[in-house]
């Protein structure tokens, strides 16, 4: 980009039409734009490698020479893994049970929030939201030895009902926020305009302002999803049992398991794929509100 | 300013004080109190109290002043963890926020169908799970099968033959660091190339035509533009990186000396959980915590003014 002035046209010829020059400026930008195939090619590698052993025989797996593409990818790890009796499929039945409960409750508690906190003034109302915003910083860390005790005394280890509660109270608050954020973009009037057509407040609500609502509520439930999914730290503690651990906890100890008589690191990049794939087809949808509920307030201001 | 209604606000339904928003909140505060407000209550209870194997039995516990506070400073094991772990947060979110910030500039600078090639693997990373990023890069460093250790002996390191990541505390967390810049570097870059995107391209011309060169454009118009985005990415990384619990454990299991790898929530957990101090781990944790609160408080003022624009 150093180079703004082009090199004096004398010899180019009649036919080079003028954008095939060669300028310092276009090969610097084909240089960086080859060091950024180069960052993709290492920044998702170990996402490629995991679905890559995972379709690879174990044997193969165990050769001196690694191999770098699918020349004979077989199902064998995850028939493996998914065959009669498996350990696999509680866990599974867990972690949806647990995430099923949690997006459900999460959903219907932050959306009456967000209707609060968007569509009334009202005293307290910034207290809220400021306690919400602090709220989402607490960290799982410095709660889980608490979380631990007051799940203990209530007799909920291991318990779905248990756990979701913990869930429940932490993805609450940026789901608020993600959801007053939608509430906040569809003007009142309309709802307004259809009751002096003669609708009812809740047929306006139900027929108008809900399905706006859609997209929104259907992003804070994925990102509930995912939270509750993928959610490590709570569950190592308030699921002890083996019966009752969430697909996380399971393949850790599915990995510890196998230690013993060598990792079967084909199954195990199976389990991590099936673990994997549902969160990065889901994260696709809401990434983008991510970012931005992030940082929003840095953006604009 | 809170009961008047305002004028333009969305809707002010009623001129009597609302008492819909309060029933609409109740869910939301009562899980909050739960699931959040009781377990901090506890731990700031518990932290001044003796609690420890005795407790556990049926002892009633017995006020401790700031004795467990006293001893997270006092003990060697204790001050060496928050050491660790505050370097290795700062550590962690310096990096991550250069690296992000690196990869913004590129995804400027590329054609068209790069940038969307470097989104994908980015996004690709952001949406692993930890559980899956830790047991995969457990496997790319596996000692024996490890692309890692093969690849560094094809390149002529042959000290790296069968050579055991985990087993020493620099290795562990060259490892470690890996595993979290790579997760959380796709947020950084692609806020900050957000940010990025709103910079003017005819203020970049205009600054091009006057004769700044490449550095002065950088650091005299694109870094001050950008410049409230890469305060919160950072506030917001160190908030992060200052918790990292699961990476730590996960990769102990790798076969780790533990009590030399521990970072701040992992000595929480080994406090409570394997040693039964369960006093000494919630001053550990209301010491988190009160960081944390510390830290975030920039990061929610911004998100407050946000709010009222």
């Amino acid at each position: 980009m150093t180079a703004v002035v082009t090199p004096p046209a004398t010899h180019v010829s009649e036919q080079a039409p003028r954008r095939r020059r060669i300028t310092p400026r276009r090969v610097g930008r084909w240089g960086l734009s080859l060091l950024g195939l180069v960052v993709a090619v290492v920044w998702a590698f170990p996402v490629y490698w995991m679905v890559l052993s995972a379709f690879t025989p174990n044997a193969l797996l165990r050769s001196p020479t690694p191999r770098f593409l699918p020349t004979s990818a077989t199902l064998g790890s995850f028939q493996r893994l998914l065959e009669g009796g498996s350990s696999f499929w509680p866990a599974l039945r867990m972690s949806l049970a647990v995430t099923l409960l949690t997006v459900v409750v999460v959903l219907s508690f932050a959306f009456l929030a967000a209707l609060a906190i968007s569509r009334w003034r009202f005293r307290g109302r910034k207290s809220f939201i400021l306690a919400v915003l602090f709220i989402q910083m607490l960290p799982a860390e410095g709660l889980f030895i608490a979380q631990y005790k007051m799940l203990a005394g209530a007799g909920l280890l291991n318990s779905v009902v248990g756990i979701s509660i913990i869930y429940t109270a932490a993805v609450v608050p940026f789901t608020i926020w993600m959801l007053r954020g939608f509430v906040a973009g569809i003007p009142a009037e309309l709802e307004e305009a259809a009751m002096v057509d003669g609708l009812s407040r809740t047929q306006a609500f139900l027929r108008i302002t809900l399905p706006l609502l859609a997209p929104g509520l259907v992003a804070s439930g994925v990102y509930a999803f995912l939270q509750a999914w993928n959610e490590f730290t709570v569950a190592l503690v308030a699921l002890p049992k083996q019966q009752s651990q969430t697909l996380p906890l399971w393949l850790r100890s599915f990995m510890s398991a196998s230690a013993s008589r060598g990792i079967d690191w084909s199954q195990v990049m199976a389990a991590s794929t099936l673990i994997a794939v549902p969160v990065i087809v889901f994260f696709l949808f809401v990434q983008g509100r991510m970012t931005s509920g992030l940082v929003s307030g840095a953006v604009k201001g | 300013m809170a009961t008047t209604p305002v004028l333009g606000a969305p809707v002010v339904r009623q001129r009597r004080k609302p008492v819909a928003p309060y029933l609409l909140l109740i869910p939301a505060v009562a899980v909050l109190l739960l699931g959040l407000g009781y377990p901090v209550y506890w731990q700031v209870v518990t932290s001044f109290q003796e609690f420890g194997l005795k407790q556990q039995f049926g002892q009633p516990p017995t006020f401790a002043g700031l004795d467990n506070y006293a001893r997270i400073f006092a003990d060697d094991t204790a001050f060496a963890v928050v050491v660790r772990s505050v370097i290795f947060c700062l550590v962690n979110a310096g990096l991550t926020v250069a690296l992000g910030l690196a990869f913004a500039l590129l995804m400027r600078a590329v054609h068209g169908w790069v940038k969307v090639v470097i989104q994908v693997a980015l996004l690709l990373a952001w949406a692993t799970p930890v559980i899956a990023a830790v047991t995969v890069f457990r496997w790319l460093f596996n000692e024996q099968f490890g692309v890692v250790n093969w690849l560094l002996v094809r390149l002529g390191f042959d000290g790296f033959q069968g050579h055991v990541w985990t087993a020493s505390p620099l290795s562990f967390f060259f490892v470690a660091t890996l595993i979290i810049v790579w997760m959380s570097v796709p947020f950084v870059a692609l806020s900050l190339f957000a940010g990025l995107t709103q910079v003017n391209d005819e203020l970049l011309e205009a600054a091009r035509i006057d004769g700044a060169n490449k550095t002065q454009i950088l650091w005299r118009i694109i870094m001050p533009l950008v410049r409230p985005v890469l305060a919160i990415v950072l506030l917001l990384q160190i908030i992060w990186d200052l918790r990292v619990f699961a990476q730590i454990r996960l990769l102990q299991d790798a076969g780790a000396p533990i009590s030399e790898t521990n970072l701040l929530g992992n000595f929480i957990f080994d406090l409570g959980m394997n040693r039964n101090n369960f006093g000494g781990a919630a001053a550990v944790s209301i010491f988190v915590l009160l960081l944390t609160i510390v830290l975030s408080a920039p990061y929610v003022r911004s998100l407050m003014k946000e709010d009222e624009a």
